[in-house]
C-alpha cells in the first residue's frame, strides 16, 4: 500500500475535525447560556485535539517519504517548498500552510455557525456520520489510525448525544424553536450526501484496507437521524439536489474566509515560532 | 437574640475566622457587599473572556490554539462558580446578568482595552491573570464559606493561565526581532492596566477598611499592587524585555521597587465606561444573551413536557 | 403559558473522585431539566478528571438544618467518646484489633 494514500486519507480526516473545532470555536463566550458554552467548547477541544493527532500523523508520513515520492503533494508553495527543501514537517504546516483547494473537508464542516439551531444541526450531521465512520475505522489496517478512531469514538459517543439531545429539544420545545430546528435542518440536510460519496482517496485507502467504505454508513446513518427527528416530532428533511465538491478541493466560499482568519499570523510572520 | 447580640455574634465568628454560611445570620450590609463583590468578579470573568476569545480562531499554532481555547473555557467556569456563590446569597443569575446588561453592575475595567496583536495573548495571561491570582489567592480564606470554595476551585484552575502566557511571552521575546518587538509592545500597553487591577489607592479607596475588618479581602490594594510590581519586574528580567516604566528602581529602604504614579483620570474614565472597548464588550454580552432567549426558553419548555407526560 | 424570563432552576452537583469514595459537593449550576444538568456537570466541573460518576439534585429539593439548633444538635455528641475506637484501654500485645 502506498504511503501517500494513507497521508491524503489521514489529512482529510484532518480537515474535517478541524474546520469542525474552528467554527465551534467561534461560539467561546457567545453561547445562549454558561454551561452550553462550556460544553460546545469541549466538543470543540476534543476536535481540535483529534485533527492534530490526525496532522502529526500525517507529518510523520510526509518526513518518511523518499524525497522523489513527495516533490508534488501541494499546490501550496510555500508548504511545497519547505518539503522539497528537506525541513520536517509539523502539525502546524499541515494546518496553517495549506491553501483551500488542498483542504478536503466536507462542505457541511465548513458551513456557517448561524443560529443555535444551525449550529446544533450541522453538528447532528457531521457527528452522527464521524460516529459511524469512527466505529469502522477502529479496524483499519493501519494501527494508528484504528487507535486515533478508538480513542475518539468515545468523544463522539458525548457529541452526538449533546447535538441529538439539543434536536430533540427544540424540535419539541416552543413553537418558535420548531420552526427554527427545523430550518436549520432542512438548509444543511444538503450537505449531508456528499458524506457518503466515495472519493478516489477513500476509494484507494478502503482498497488497501485502512479507510472505511463510507457508502455503506448511509443506511444505518439515515435510519439513525430519522429516529431522533421522529423523536423531535420534526419532519424529515429533503433535498432535491445533494452538494458536493469539498471532498475534492471543491469548497464552498466559506472555507476561503476560515482559512484566512485561521492561518493569517502563520502567513504575515512566516518561519517562525510561536 | 437581640439584634445586637446578633451582630456581635456574627464579628466574633469573622474574629475567630470561624466561616460564615448561607443561613447563618449575617448584617445586611455584609450580604449586599459579598453581592455585588461576588457578582462583579463574576461578570468580570465572563466578559473577559472576550478580549481573549477573539483571538481563539486566529491562534498561530494548534497547540496554541487549543491552550487558549481551554483557558478562556476556564474563565467561563470561574464566572459560573461565582455566580453560584453569590446565588447563595438570596439573588439570581438572572438578576446579576440583569444588572450587567444594564449597566448597573461594574466588571473589571481590563477588559476594556483591545487585544490587538497575538503577544496581547501572552500579556493577559501573564499579567492580567497572574494580577488576579495575586487577588484571588487571599479570597481562598475569605470569611463567606461558598465565595471561599469557589475560590478555591478557581485558584486552582488559575495556575495554567499564567503560565501559558508567560510561555507564549518567552516564545516571543526568544524569537525573531519583530516578535520580540511584538512582545514589548504587548507589555507595555498591558502594565498600567494591570496595575489598576488592584483597584484605586488605598486612601481614596471607599470600600477597603470596611472589607477588610469582614475578612471579606485581606490585604489592602495598595499592598497586593507593589506584591505584583515586585513579583513581575523579576519576570520582566527572565525574558530579556525592557521594563515598561522608567521609573522602575528598587529601593532599598522600603524593600520594594519604586514605580510611576498611575494615571487614575484614565482609570476612572475607564471605570465610567469610557475605555475603548466598554461599549463593545457590552454590547456582546447583551447581543449573546438575547440571542439565546428562544433557546433557553425551549429548554424550559420542552423539560416543562416532559415533566407532564411522566405524571400523566 | 409563557416561559418568558424563566430562568433554568438551579442544581446542587455532588461528584465521586474515585472509586470506593463518596460522592461529594463540587458545586451548582443551571439546567432545564435533570439530563441535562448530569450532562452540564461533566462539563463544569469534571474537565480536569475529577469525577467518575455524579449526582444533581434540584437545589430546592435541599432541606438543611437549622444553624440556629446547631448547639441542640451537634454538641451533645461532644462527650460520647465512647463512641470512638481509641477510648479503649488495651495492651500494646494485642495486634490487629
Ligand atoms: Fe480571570
Ligand atoms: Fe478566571
Ligand atoms: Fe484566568
Amino acid at each position: 500500500m502506498s504511503s501517500i494514500t494513507t497521508l491524503k486519507y489521514t489529512l482529510q480526516l484532518a480537515d474535517n475535525v478541524l474546520i469542525m473545532g474552528q467554527r465551534l470555536a467561534a461560539w467561546c463566550g457567545k453561547g445562549p447560556v454558561l454551561e452550553q458554552d462550556i460544553a460546545l467548547t469541549n466538543i470543540s477541544l476534543d476536535q481540535i485535539g483529534q485533527a492534530r493527532s490526525l496532522y502529526q500523523y500525517a507529518a510523520l508520513i510526509i518526513n518518511n517519504m523518499p524525497a522523489a515520492d513527495k516533490a508534488h503533494l501541494f499546490n501550496a508553495p510555500l508548504l511545497q517548498e519547505k518539503i522539497n527543501n528537506q525541513h520536517t514537517i509539523t502539525e502546524d504546516d499541515l494546518a496553517y500552510l495549506r491553501d483551500a483547494w488542498d483542504f478536503r473537508n466536507c462542505l457541511l464542516v465548513e458551513q456557517e455557525n448561524g443560529d443555535w439551531a444551525y449550529t446544533v444541526a450541522r453538528s447532528f450531521f457531521f457527528d452522527r456520520f464521524q460516529y459511524l465512520l469512527y466505529a469502522a475505522l477502529q479496524k483499519s489496517m493501519d494501527s494508528t489510525l484504528a487507535a486515533i478512531a478508538e480513542k475518539s469514538l468515545k468523544e463522539v459517543q458525548y457529541h452526538i448525544k449533546w447535538a441529538s439531545e439539543w434536536v430533540i429539544r427544540l424540535g419539541d420545545g416552543t413553537a418558535i424553536s420548531k420552526e427554527k430546528m427545523q430550518q436549520a435542518l432542512q438548509a444543511r440536510w444538503e450537505y449531508t450526501g456528499e458524506l457518503f460519496a466515495m472519493n478516489a482517496i477513500e476509494q484507494a485507502a478502503m482498497q488497501a484496507n485502512i479507510g472505511v467504505d463510507v457508502s455503506s454508513l448511509q443506511q444505518a446513518y439515515q435510519q439513525q437521524i430519522e429516529a431522533i427527528v421522529n423523536e423531535a416530532s420534526l419532519q424529515m428533511p429533503t433535498a432535491a439536489w445533494m452538494q458536493t465538491g469539498g471532498k475534492n478541493g471543491v469548497h464552498t466560499e466559506h472555507l476561503g474566509y476560515i482559512l484566512a482568519e485561521m492561518q493569517y499570523l502563520q502567513r504575515a510572520y512566516p518561519n517562525m515560532e510561536w | 437574640m437581640t439584634q445586637v447580640s446578633f451582630e456581635a455574634s456574627f464579628q466574633k465568628k469573622i474574629d475567630e475566622e470561624i466561616m460564615i454560611e448561607p443561613q447563618d445570620y449575617m448584617p445586611d450590609e455584609y450580604r449586599k457587599t459579598l453581592i455585588r463583590q461576588i457578582s462583579q468578579h463574576a461578570h468580570s470573568e465572563i466578559v473577559g473572556m472576550l478580549p481573549e476569545a477573539n483571538w481563539i480562531t486566529r491562534a498561530p499554532s494548534l497547540r496554541r490554539k487549543a491552550v487558549l481555547l481551554a483557558k478562556v473555557q476556564d474563565e467561563g467556569g470561574h464566572g459560573l462558580y461565582l455566580y453560584s456563590a453569590a446565588e447563595t446569597l438570596g439573588i439570581t443569575r438572572d438578576q446579576m446578568l440583569h444588572q450587567l446588561h444594564t449597566g448597573a453592575a461594574k466588571y473589571s475595567s481590563i477588559f476594556n482595552y483591545p487585544t490587538i496583536t497575538w503577544a496581547d495573548m501572552g500579556a493577559i495571561g501573564w499579567l492580567v491573570d497572574g494580577a488576579a491570582i495575586m487577588n484571588q489567592v487571599p479570597l481562598c480564606r475569605t470569611s463567606y464559606g461558598p465565595y471561599a470554595r469557589a475560590m478555591v476551585r478557581v485558584c486552582k484552575e488559575e495556575s495554567f493561565h499564567q503560565r501559558q502566557g508567560y510561555e507564549i511571552m518567552l516564545s516571543l521575546a526568544k524569537g525573531t526581532p519583530v516578535q520580540k518587538q511584538m512582545a514589548q509592545d504587548a507589555l507595555n500597553r498591558w502594565w498600567a492596566p494591570a496595575l489598576m487591577m488592584f483597584g484605586p489607592l488605598d486612601a481614596v479607596s471607599p470600600n477597603t477598611a470596611k472589607s477588610m475588618e469582614w475578612r471579606i479581602k485581606r490585604f489592602t490594594n495598595d499592598e497586593l499592587r507593589q506584591r505584583f510590581i515586585d513579583v513581575t519586574v523579576e519576570q520582566i528580567r527572565i525574558l530579556g524585555l525592557e521594563l515598561p516604566d522608567a521609573n522602575i528602581k528598587w529601593n532599598e529602604e522600603r524593600g520594594h521597587y519604586d514605580s510611576s504614579e498611575l494615571n487614575w483620570d484614565e482609570f476612572w474614565n475607564v471605570v465610567k465606561g469610557n475605555g475603548p472597548c466598554n461599549k463593545e464588550r457590552l454590547a456582546t454580552r447583551v447581543k449573546a444573551w438575547e440571542d439565546g432567549a428562544w433557546v433557553r426558553e425551549a429548554a424550559s419548555a420542552y423539560a416543562e413536557k416532559r415533566k407532564t407526560k411522566k405524571a400523566a | 403559558m409563557s416561559n418568558e424570563n424563566k430562568e433554568w432552576p438551579l442544581w446542587e452537583v455532588f461528584i465521586r473522585s474515585k472509586a470506593g469514595l463518596d460522592h461529594k459537593h463540587a458545586g451548582s449550576l443551571h439546567a432545564a431539566d435533570a439530563q441535562m444538568a448530569i450532562e452540564n456537570a461533566r462539563d463544569v466541573y469534571t474537565r480536569r478528571m475529577e469525577g467518575i460518576s455524579i449526582w444533581v439534585v434540584e437545589s430546592k429539593h435541599i432541606h438543611a438544618s437549622n444553624p440556629e439548633e446547631a448547639a441542640a444538635f451537634f454538641d451533645p455528641a461532644q462527650d460520647k467518646i465512647y463512641r470512638h475506637p481509641t477510648f479503649y484501654n488495651l495492651p500494646d500485645e494485642l495486634k490487629h484489633m
